[in-house]
């Protein structure tokens, strides 16, 4: 091996014809964008999967981190008055 | 399966009392099925379990490619080489879905290929026996890829979140090549007397090596038990081993072709197929590098991957120069 360089992590995000936004789908390597939507078309849309690509560079994306599961989701938990079924509506209105 | 005997690095199976309180909220979340995520805490065995076994599982997917590689030039059909350029790219995809997901365990990429390339790394035993004629490659797909379908299945609903997702991916693909392989075989078996011959012959040799697939019996394995309590086994060897017996014996009458065990017959009793001793010194020899085609394997292995060093030289220096470019730009 001449060379040790590891390509860098992509993360890939597929759009399929059915009006739903990109969704991630997995990650490859490549030496650079151009490669990784090559790449990307090979391995995750031989099945006509997508109708468009992304691809972003793994170490750029920023994510919340587990430990702060608690504290940034759970006041979520408690305000159930945010759905529909917290509300009861008279059964002679029919559907609302 | 594709993973065989992967050891755990435990000696005996831990109470809940016995465990840290992180171990125990980590168990816990295993047995409420909660999928455990990258960057979660994890035991570090559980971590280097799953490194060795979703990792024997990339490099049989990428050495599998060899044995049907071998008949793309020769395929009887336009059809049937189309069909067989797809299902062996298939193949180079699966490997590369589950490289990535070894990778979110702390495990580079180049470490994972220097760990194959030189060896050290195991893969399945059966892509060290040869495909001798056509009718291998429908062998193949209705055995082996029916054998690794019975596994992967399961382990869609494995613990850790990245592994089930390549499965998930994976099993979508697995059942064309099991039907393409079956396809195959059913033309051959319907052809003639020399078409169903070598049908016979590719099922006669590729039988026991199928069997093979699901490892030697881990009923007592310390390492079986703690993987099945991680859920990154769901099922015991034998157990699959026997769903897959009693699948595929149906599927070998309806062609007209014979399992090539005289001690195979239907337990009513059991509502099983039995089936004979399978021969436990041929697959230890094969896991030890001893089988038919394992140094070809590797050989052919290393030789593609120093060949292509320099397209991958190429590749950086275009990276780097367009990179250059785009900095002068902006300066």
């Amino acid at each position: 091996m001449t060379n040790k360089k590891e390509w860098p992590l992509w993360e890939v995000f597929i759009r399929s014809q059915h009006g739903l936004a990109h969704r991630h789908v997995g990650s490859l390597h490549a030496s650079d964008a151009e490669m990784a939507i090559m790449n990307a078309r090979d391995v995750y849309t031989r099945r006509n999967e997508g109708v468009s690509i992304w691809v972003v560079r793994a170490s750029d994306i920023a994510a919340s981190s587990p430990g702060e599961k608690g504290p940034l989701f759970d006041p979520a938990n408690s305000k159930v008055y945010r759905h529909p079924t917290f509300y009861e509506i008279p059964e002679e209105l029919g559907h609302m | 399966m594709y993973a065989q005997m992967v050891k755990t690095g435990v000696e005996h199976i831990q109470s809940k009392e016995e465990m840290s309180p992180e171990e125990r909220a980590f168990q816990d979340r295993v047995d409420a099925d909660i999928r455990i995520e990258p960057k979660e805490w994890m035991p570090e065995a559980y971590r280097k379990t799953l490194i060795r076994q979703i990792s024997q599982h990339a490099h049989s997917e990428i050495i599998g490619m060899q044995p049907e590689g071998n008949w793309i030039t020769r395929a009887p059909t336009l059809e049937r080489k189309a069909i067989l350029l797809a299902k062996v790219q298939d193949e180079a995809g699966h490997g590369l879905y589950l490289y990535c997901a070894a990778e979110t365990l702390g495990v580079s990429r180049d470490e994972l290929l220097e760990q194959l390339n030189s060896g050290k790394a195991k893969y399945s035993s059966i892509f060290n026996y040869p495909t001798l004629t056509w009718a291998d490659i429908g062998a193949i797909g209705w055995l082996v890829d029916g054998a690794a379908i019975m596994n992967q299945v399961p382990l869609q609903r494995c613990s850790y979140g990245p592994y089930s997702r390549a499965m998930i991916r994976i099993c979508k693909e697995e059942s064309f090549h099991q039907r393409q392989g079956y396809d195959a075989m059913t033309k051959l078996a319907r052809g003639t007397p020399e078409q169903k011959q070598m049908a016979q012959d590719a099922l006669n040799r590729w039988w026991w090596p199928s069997l093979m697939m699901f490892g030697p019996s881990d009923a007592e394995s310390v390492h079986s038990a703690q993987s099945l309590r991680w859920k990154i086994k769901i099922n015991s060897n034998d157990e699959l081993r026997q769903k897959f017996v009693d699948q595929t014996v149906p599927q070998a009458e309806y062609l007209g072709l014979t399992v090539p065990d005289p001690d195979l017959k239907w337990n009513a009793e059991r509502g099983h197929y039995d089936f004979g001793e399978i021969n436990w010194d041929e697959f230890y020899q094969v896991i030890a590098g001893n089988g038919p085609c394992n140094r070809q394997r590797l050989r052919t292995r290393v030789k593609a991957y120093e060949e292509g060093q320099w397209v991958r030289d190429a590749a950086d220096a275009y990276a780097a120069k367009k990179a250059a470019r785009a900095q002068v730009k902006a300066a």
